[in-house]
């Protein structure tokens, strides 16, 4: 029986491909939340083969704070293009304006909370009733206990006591109306299963994942690009490094990491060696709080 | 390199967190930032520094009501295999966490405290194991270092273990002495219990074979999405997606398409875009027939010599997880996969105490975390297996019309 076995790889796309097409046969309007990351870039090329030789049949949304790194943004649109989908882009920036929300303030406010009302927003204008996100279980120990079909209230709250047990393969997306579901298709990948996959698969990512110039100012031992989006004080020393991104997120709370890693092997062999968690060496904002996660979750958030 | 997929049963005082906490941290799965973060709150430290339980710590939701809500899944992997721990509460308020657990695992780690043996909880972890046919079982006994590493101790739990395996007709079960808060026999091999010849823990976990398990004999494939792209070029192209669940599909196999009763022909296989000779479990595939048949979500497609069973009337077994109790007479859906049904519990039997195996009468209701045995009637006919010979297409789920929830695992009889 040796021949009818599957590599991890294989079985961790032979699971998301299934998710995807529950999605699809369970849903009247479901969405991709794409953010230009190498997950939501792994989520797109997943639910090619779901569909194929049909396209992807629902659209890539981009919840857009303004502070994305331009070659995410480019790689974006090239992606919806090239797969045929729809992309529906909304504002963080027009959000703020015409709700008069208060932005954060200090040196590198970011709008990882405010996005979470643009969201909301889009939801509600599309009345999507399920939105497919990249996020994984081994990224946080909140979302290590989030259901793969994960039901949110008509404040896309998450509420971890009232989750539904989620048993076999069998994904339970009745909901009522005004709730949506949030699903995460590659919950079971880990970081490295997404590097070895983007390989496998030859899937073309934004020229930030590899190491490039850059400038960057050092705060507290991350290495943040210099931008219009932080403010930059008398003190801080400014340099150009070779740097590349291990995750993408906005210019204001992701970190970059030195290297010299120039193609995916390369990335790969460095994060295989590498002992620092993708959260802990990229993301600003996991470090305010213990619980940061947990609290953006049950505020509506991914 | 595969997955296994693996529960842990027990409690905190068995150990269980530290035995994650140590499999992770000595398979290198912890990294220097958590590593540090783990230093400064630890108190109860170990050689290393560390309180290995702390990995696995909860949510602040829990940690400030001093409880355990969910499953948490936990991911490591060795150069020989990816591991996906489900990490499940051992009390019996949490039998419902455990299920959900272990029905997506293939094999079970109960953890005795070797101070302790046999207790209760043991049992009720078994009888969850036997019912939902976990095809392996490690029995970790563990605080071997608290019983002076005792060879003797170790074979009294194992002689006893295996009067409760053989009373649940456990297959394939293997005993490992153990101590997670020293790392004797989890990635090493002890010194101190040199009595002990067999595999370390994470020996066994990355040696069982489980490809095994995987049934390639009786076809089973539903259709779970229709793919018609009705674009110029691809007008007439009707694929049906779905994972196959059991067997082998090749192209030329002659298929009865259920409940419907039609035959037809698989004329083409495609697994990711890509056309195949074959298909097997668990890929997820897109199978062509040669008839034009009306076919929806939900249909099944069987070999013509390998049929499954349809049924409206069935004898299930239901383990109830919802706080709202189990109505007799009330209607609720049936998802079977992707197959939804209206279904009325019509007769509840009896109910099977979860710590001792017991039939217990069930005149008082069914309550959360509790076992039954009823029959079920559904709207239209179910095409199905037994649990216990195909547990792959045996299984389902009931949800509350009401309310959406999953209120119950089922298993068809």
């Amino acid at each position: 029986m040796g021949e009818y076995t599957l590599d991890y790889l294989e079985q961790l796309e032979a699971e998301s491909i299934y998710i995807f097409r529950e999605v699809a046969a369970q849903f009247e309007k479901p969405a991709l939340l794409f953010s230009g990351g190498k997950d939501s870039i792994t989520l797109v090329q997943l639910a090619k083969k779901a569909f194929a030789p049909g396209k992807i049949p629902f659209p890539l949304v981009h919840i857009d704070t303004g502070h994305n790194f331009p070659e995410a943004l480019a790689y974006r649109d090239a992606l919806a293009k090239e797969v045929g989908a729809e992309l529906i882009v909304r504002k963080v920036e027009d959000t703020i304006k015409q709700k008069h929300l208060t932005e954060p303030k200090g040196k590198f406010a970011s709008r990882n909370w405010l996005q979470i009302h643009t969201l909301l927003d889009t939801i509600e204008e599309f009345k999507f009733d399920a939105c497919i996100g990249g996020a994984r279980r081994d990224e946080e120990k909140a979302r290590a206990k989030e259901r793969i079909f994960s039901v949110r209230d008509e404040f896309g709250q998450w509420e971890p006591k009232l989750q539904r047990p989620e048993l076999w393969n069998i994904y339970n997306g009745r909901i009522h109306k005004g709730e949506n579901v949030r699903v995460f298709p590659i919950s079971n990948w880990t970081e490295l299963d997404v590097w070895n996959y983007i390989k496998k698969e030859e899937i073309p990512l934004p020229s930030i994942y590899f190491a490039h110039e850059r400038e960057v100012l050092e705060h507290e031992g991350q290495l943040i690009a210099v931008s219009d989006y932080i403010t930059i004080d008398e003190t801080d020393v400014i340099s150009t490094k070779k740097v590349r991104y291990r995750t993408v997120g906005d210019m204001t709370c992701t970190a970059a990491v030195e290297s010299s890693a120039t193609t995916l092997d390369e990335v790969v062999n460095e994060i295989m060696a590498t002992r620092i968690s993708e959260r802990g060496e990229t993301r600003i904002d996991d470090r305010v709080t213990e619980a940061a996660m947990e609290d953006r979750k049950k505020g509506g958030y991914f | 390199m595969d997955i296994l997929r693996f529960i842990t049963a027990g409690s905190v005082d068995d150990g269980k967190s530290t035995l994650i906490g140590r499999l992770l941290y000595d398979s290198k799965s912890i990294l220097v930032d958590q590593l540090e973060a783990l230093e400064k709150q630890s108190k109860n430290k170990n050689a290393d520094g560390i309180d290995l339980a702390l990995l696995t710590d909860g949510l602040r939701a829990e940690r400030e009501q001093g409880i355990t809500i969910d499953v948490a899944y936990r991911y490591f992997s060795t150069p020989k295999r990816k591991f996906i721990i489900a990490d499940a509460p051992g009390h019996v308020q949490y039998t419902r966490n455990m299920i959900t657990g272990a029905s997506n695992s293939s094999l079970i780690i109960i953890l005795i405290d070797a101070r302790a043996g046999v207790i209760e909880q043991t049992r009720r972890h078994s009888i969850i194991a036997s019912l939902l046919k976990m095809p392996h079982v490690v029995v970790a006994i563990n605080k071997m270092d608290l019983v002076d590493f005792s060879e003797e101790r170790f074979n009294e739990i194992k002689a006893d273990y295996e009067k409760v395996a053989a009373q649940l007709n456990l297959g394939n079960v293997t005993y490992v002495p153990i101590s997670a808060l020293l790392g004797d026999n989890i990635v090493d091999h002890s010194e101190t219990m040199s009595w002990y010849t067999g595999p370390s823990l994470l020996e066994f976990l990355e040696a069982v074979e489980v490809a095994s398990d995987i049934n390639h004999k009786d076809p089973r494939f539903q259709v779970q999405y229709v793919i018609r792209p009705q674009t110029a070029e691809l007008h007439d192209y009707r694929g049906y997606a779905g994972q196959i669940i059991s067997g082998v599909y090749k192209t030329g196999d002659k298929i009865k398409i259920l409940p419907a009763g039609i035959d037809s022909t698989i004329t083409k296989i495609e697994v990711g875009g890509k056309e195949v000779n074959e298909a097997f479990p668990p890929q997820a595939a897109v199978l062509h027939i040669a008839d034009d048949i009306d076919i929806s979500r939900g249909d099944t497609f069987a070999h013509v010599d390998n049929l499954p069973k349809v049924a409206n009337e069935i004898e299930v077994v239901l383990c109830w997880l919802d706080n709202k109790p189990l109505i007799q007479g009330n209607k609720y859906f049936l998802q079977h996969k992707g197959r939804l049904l209206k279904t009325i519990v019509r007769n509840v039997a009896y109910k099977v105490d979860v710590n001792t195996l017991e039939r217990i009468p069930a005149e008082d209701g069914v309550k959360l975390n509790e076992v039954v045995h009823a029959t079920i009637k559904t709207a239209a006919p179910l095409v199905y297996d037994h649990f216990d010979t195909l547990s792959d297409y045996g299984n389902a789920i009931l949800v509350d019309e009401t309310s959406n929830s999953t209120v119950a695992a089922v298993l068809l009889n």
